[in-house]
């Protein structure tokens, strides 16, 4: 069986959707960016693939990387072939991504603070005040360290003019992350020629780069800051990332119970006594975190941490509070928010977004209920979303009573049509339907980018919906370079002998050599 | 015991480390190695081959020579299959001596070797599938085996060799210099969490290096290798002696590990080159001396086209 049989059904499938295809343009001729990994699979027979692909989750299962489904670690399924993007596509992601960070970093700040950006009415200040993420107990004071929004995912996605859009900002615990180093590593080894002689920029050095930002935004004060990673715990579903980042950061892995507030300061309980703790790397919802601020019944965290972060003795990354900023309704206002601090335009679009509260726009919605996708404001993990077209009667007449009831939980998007990539379906490629969370770095000075980020897939024929929990894979990124791979100036090779060199040993005595002359 | 025990002791700790080294250093080179344009890819192959101390049979050397010489080949001593049939061969002749179990768990590797595609993908699981044959056999010399004079041998070859393979992995750096990154050099060794959470935030080229050369508590550097080495071989010879030594391969090991472990250097990466060198001559001296001083015989077995 060659590629052709592999794909044979393929351009009917991808015409049926109608989504943009990020291999094959119309008449399934392979984007140039693809070149490489389509020459790969076509030399690759079915049996090939498939035993790639077995090899590759075997790989997962054997190195843990997991994710807790109903209680029951599962391997996260890993598709063979790559998601490319070419690097002027990425100039642009990168871009945007940046400043969408700076821009809702510059609004956190602002409104734990003076609120400016109420008073110059960009916002309403209901809108702010009652997102459920909108933490008081954070109010006025800024962050030692001075940063908030340390790390932070952007999803976007590619509509049916291949346009990239952003569809939502995950600033207060993104994760996905480890799967992305994780994909790198199974694809090296599980498709080798498809990596051929083109630059892929490397994702390796994110561990470094997540270390250094959260060292450079300690406390002011101390030398060689001590960070740990915060985790609820082995139960959690993204447990396996947090001992991933912690392992490769080289730093402590601590739950709630490990630590101790004493004088507004943290500390960790070690077998050399208590080690005082300068950043904490937090993996745990802000509900959580601190019993005397929030939850009291939360035995995930460590009571005391928001007052010792509002007295300078600890950077906790993310900021507590940060979910006002990934509100969904607060996401319609972000393009406005560029505006307002950046003075930029917005690199990336909104998916278009109707806002169930003002009252125009939510009649025009009630009235379209079957065309849209509905959203809860606070939601995650693609919980609580109606996908209009696929649902029942009954379900949308229940959304339609939700919305009536409490127009400021929800919002609406047209169903955008997904770009697709080429997906291994039983024996055959298929196209399905993927989204792309980049992942950025703050340092207070600098938004890093990490190339490439974490491309979810539905598996499922027609599915929109990629996350895990709902049945959804992930794919490797890769973010070709630039320019072909010159080689960079090398040094000329080192040939001549150590005796030719700087000599720091000391000159052979008689070992054995005195034994290999005599022979001569 | 006898010298000719003693003898395959020694080269089944060798030949099963020597094994284990040239997995972990081909898994992760072969991932480099797949980035590179063809004729690049041939010149390191050919350097990569340079390193593990063998020279390539035919001008046509590439990708798939080199995993024949590395991986496959079962007549060459550089290669792992050639390796563990070697261990095997040299247990079978010992086998009163072994451990039933070490003898089985060597002779199931021997019989497994066969089993594997020899493509790139292939040789990835078979590397990952020879680290852990050669765990099994370690652990098996180390719990079934009583810790006398045999497995002191046994233990002597394993940290000789592995002193040795340390040092051809810190020396692949110069022939992958484009894009051989430290973290693969680590990783070579397994080393990468170990170091990451000894070295806080200080990472790179040079702390990398001085770790596997330099640390005292990671089991895979050389100066913890030779001083295994050393441990042994005291325990071997215990005619203490208040001055002086009559034990060569004593005095080559010793010097080697104490002229690292007290090495004062502000520039460790140009020295490198140096210390690989004469850490590889070390091994291979030493390993001489102890044959002259144990086995008597052992100029037909010692380690194959020594780079030099």
């Amino acid at each position: 069986m060659t590629m052709s049989d592999l794909f044979q059904d393929y351009s009917e499938a991808a015409g049926r959707s109608g989504a943009y295809d990020e291999m094959f343009a119309p008449g399934q001729v392979a984007r140039k960016s693809y070149g490489q990994v389509a020459g790969a699979l076509r030399e690759l027979s079915l049996a090939d693939v498939s035993a790639r692909a077995d090899s590759m989750a075997r790989t997962f299962l054997d190195r843990g990387v997991t994710f807790d489904f109903a209680g029951e670690e599962r391997p996260f399924p890993l598709d063979i072939v790559p998601r490319v993007i070419p690097a002027d596509e990425w100039d642009v992601l990168e871009r945007g991504v940046a400043q969408r960070v700076r821009a809702l970093e510059a609004f956190l700040n602002d409104v734990y603070g003076k609120m400016t950006v109420v008073s110059d009415g960009v916002i309403p200040r209901q809108l702010v005040t009652t997102s459920a993420h909108f933490h008081r107990a954070v109010h006025g004071f800024e962050p030692a360290g001075g940063v908030r929004v340390h790390i932070s995912g952007i999803d976007v996605v590619r509509d049916a003019a291949g346009t990239f859009r952003v569809l939502e900002d995950n600033v207060r615990v993104p994760s996905g992350v480890s799967y992305v180093l994780e994909n790198r590593r199974a694809m090296a080894k599980g498709l080798p020629e498809a990596f051929g002689q083109q630059l892929i920029r490397p994702v390796e050095e994110y561990p470094r780069r997540l270390l250094s930002a959260l060292r450079k935004t300690a406390p002011s004060g101390v030398d060689d800051p001590t960070v740990v990673v915060l985790t609820p715990g082995v139960f959690n579903s993204a447990y396996f990332e947090h001992t991933l980042l912690a392992g490769l950061m080289g730093v402590e892995l601590v739950e709630g119970r490990d630590l101790i507030c004493r004088g507004n300061r943290v500390y960790m309980r070690t077998t050399a006594g208590e080690q005082r703790v300068d950043v904490i790397y937090k993996r745990i919802d802000d509900d959580f975190l601190d019993p005397l601020q929030f939850r009291a019944d939360s035995m995930l965290g460590c009571p005391g941490l928001v007052n010792a972060a509002r007295a300078g003795g600890v950077t906790i990354a993310n900021a507590v509070g940060n979910g006002v900023a990934d509100d969904k309704l607060v996401y319609s206002y972000v393009p406005d928010l560029i505006r307002y601090y950046l003075g930029e335009e917005p690199v990336i679009a909104n998916v278009d977004t109707f806002r169930l509260e003002e009252k125009e726009a939510r009649e025009h919605v009630l009235d379209r209920l079957d065309e849209l996708v509905v959203k809860p404001v606070d939601g995650s993990g693609g919980k609580g979303l109606v996908i209009g077209p696929d649902a029942s009667k009954d379900e949308l007449e229940a959304l339609r009573k939700r919305v009536i009831a409490d127009p400021r939980g929800w919002i609406a998007q047209p169903v955008l049509q997904l770009s697709t990539v080429p997906t291994l379906s039983g024996d055959k490629f298929g196209p399905r339907h993927v989204d792309l969370r980049p992942f950025a770095v703050n340092d207070g000075d600098d938004v890093w980018v990490l190339p490439g980020g974490l491309t979810r897939v539905a598996l499922k024929e027609g599915s929109l919906i990629v996350n895990s929990s709902q049945g959804g894979g992930s794919k490797d990124t890769w973010v070709l370079a630039d320019s072909p791979q010159v080689p960079v100036e090398r040094l000329p090779r080192q040939s001549v002998t150590v005796r030719e060199r700087v000599s720091v040993w000391p000159v052979e005595s008689n070992w054995r050599d005195r034994q290999s002359e005599q022979q001569q | 015991m006898l010298s000719r025990i003693a003898e395959s002791l020694f080269w089944i700790g060798r030949y099963v480390e020597r094994a284990d080294g040239t997995a972990r250093i081909l898994d992760v080179h072969l991932e480099r190695l797949n980035h590179l344009p063809t004729e690049e890819r041939r010149s390191v192959a050919r350097e990569l081959l340079a390193v593990m101390g063998a020279r390539p049979q035919s001008e046509d050397f590439g990708l798939e020579e080199l995993l024949h010489a590395l991986a496959y080949d079962k007549h060459s001593a550089t290669s792992i299959a050639g390796s563990l049939g070697a261990a095997r061969e040299n247990a079978r002749r010992a086998r009163e001596t072994v451990s039933s179990g070490l003898w089985e768990s060597l002779n199931t590797t021997y019989y497994g070797l066969n089993q594997h595609r020899k493509d790139v993908v292939g040789t990835y699981r078979f590397c990952h599938w020879v680290l852990e044959r050669t765990a099994m056999v370690s652990g098996l010399a180390d719990t079934t085996v009583s810790h006398d004079d045999s497995w002191l041998f046994l233990a002597l070859g394993r940290s000789l060799e592995r002193a040795d393979m340390t040092a051809r992995m810190l020396s692949t750096r110069d022939v992958l210099s484009a894009g051989m990154s430290w973290v693969n050099m680590l990783r070579c060794a397994g080393a990468y969490e170990s170091f990451l959470r000894t070295r806080r935030a200080a990472f790179g080229d040079q702390h990398a290096a001085e770790f596997l050369l330099l640390d005292r508590l990671f089991p895979r550097s050389i100066v913890y290798a030779l001083r295994d080495a050393d441990e042994c071989l005291a325990k071997l010879d215990p005619s203490a002696q208040r001055v002086g030594f009559i034990n060569d391969g004593r005095r080559i090991v010793g010097q080697a590990r104490t002229f690292l472990e007290f090495h004062r250097t502000d520039d460790l990466m140009s020295e490198l080159p140096e210390h690989m060198e004469r850490v590889q001559k070390a091994v291979s001296q030493a390993s001489d001396a102890i044959s002259r001083k144990y086995f008597n015989q052992a100029d037909e077995l010692a380690w194959v086209g020594e780079v030099s």
